[in-house]
């Protein structure tokens, strides 16, 4: 077909315009779902890393930006008696990207599991930071912080970093130790 | 050309991956387990089987000189479309593949069968070609996830065999190369006694 300024301006515009219309659309129609993926996955992490709890921890909640990402808190009763925090925490110092954990601590401190929520490291090294009983998860799962020597134990820590993933794990470890900060501040 | 030899050219005589090596970044990027490379191959089949489809009903209404940006106009809202989708229904996979998902808009696989194929031919031949392509890449890319798989971690599909941690290398960037370098050698074999 001959090109014209003419006919190039008009296909060119047509075609944009029904590809946003398509996007749109398609945009309004998947919006709902998306979001109830996200909450569910939160909601599913809140459940696996505190005890039984009988309220709805997404509507209790403190939220504290630091620099560079968010601290959300999810408080989980049981009646009145509270069981359980579940804190939303993050390091920038993964492998590659950003890390997010869901770590579940009992009101006297100890923590009573942790759940990966987004990473992106290497798979098959320090992605089995998501899977269940790693060394991360058993070196953590029913400790204090406090009475823990918060680094991997290659550098004299208490903590068994993942087999070959000194950085995934240090990360991991950083995170935990950021969400037990902002434990210590809530319940002092 | 019969729409069935069409069809099957693309996986074997003239696969994406093995033959053509075209969407190499992809292929080397995701392959690190069979069930991310099939699930990258599945997302590229459906963009590349829409969109072949799309370029073949708009051909003839396209100047010449402004077909490349209509074309990647076309493929981009594709991808868009298939990128929310994925994130509502298939979060899992969505957020393993990441970034690849978007970067399927620059997959010189699509962009080729839209200017090589689907803008000289009908509709039906070219939904032909792009289920055949997509199935040759799909295929490439899960036996290729699933050789770095066993080897890098003693595992396939996500079930272990073994109790040991397996050969890192596969799992890591070099393993993809070593890999994809024995399988384009093995397939070549394969074909040369297939003539």
């Amino acid at each position: 077909m001959e090109s014209t300024l003419r006919n190039m301006i008009l296909t060119l515009f047509a075609i944009t315009f029904v590809g946003s219309c398509a996007v749109g659309a398609i945009y309004l129609l998947t919006k709902e779902p998306i979001e109830t993926a996200k909450k569910e996955k939160v909601s599913n992490a809140i459940g696996m890393v505190v005890p039984e709890f009988t309220n709805d921890p997404s509507e209790d909640t403190i939220v504290e930006e630091q620099d560079g990402g968010q601290l959300i808190v999810y408080t989980a009763k049981n009646g009145e008696d509270v069981v359980g925090y579940a804190i939303e925490t993050y390091t920038n110092n993964g492998f590659s990207g950003d890390i997010k954990l869901m770590v579940g601590f009992l009101p006297d401190g100890t923590i009573h599991n942790i759940q990966v929520l987004e990473q992106n490291e290497t798979p098959g090294l320090g992605s089995k930071m998501a899977d269940p009983g790693n060394k991360l998860i058993v070196s953590f799962e029913g400790k204090k912080p406090s009475e823990l020597n918060m680094r991997v134990a290659k550098e004299g820590g208490d903590i068994d970093a993942l087999t070959a993933s000194t950085i995934s794990s240090k990360a991991y470890v950083e995170a935990v130790q950021r969400a037990y900060d902002k434990f210590l501040t809530i319940v002092k | 050309m019969k729409n069935i030899e069409i069809f099957t050219r693309g996986i074997i005589r003239q696969n994406p991956v093995f033959v053509l090596l075209l969407g190499m970044c992809p292929t080397l990027g995701t392959t690190t387990s069979a069930i991310n490379g099939m699930g990258m191959g599945v997302a590229t089949m459906f963009v590349l089987t829409m969109s072949n489809i799309a370029i073949s009903l708009i051909k003839n209404l396209v100047p010449g000189k402004v077909r490349i940006p209509a074309y990647i106009v076309v493929i981009a809202s594709f991808v868009t479309v298939l990128q929310l989708v994925m994130e509502a229904y298939v979060p899992e996979l969505y957020n393993t593949l990441g970034v690849f998902i978007p970067l399927i808009v620059v997959n010189c696989i699509i962009l080729g069968r839209a200017e090589a194929f689907a803008s000289k031919n009908n509709v039906m031949s070219s939904t032909m070609d792009g289920l055949g392509i997509g199935i040759g890449f799909t295929l490439s890319l899960t036996v290729l996830g699933a050789v770095r798989e066993i080897l890098g971690t003693y595992s396939i599909f996500g079930f272990k065999f073994a109790d040991t941690d397996g050969i890192l290398i596969f799992v890591l960037a070099p393993g993809a190369f070593i890999a994809l370098a024995y399988l384009l050698a093995l397939f070549n074999k394969f074909k040369a006694k297939l003539k």
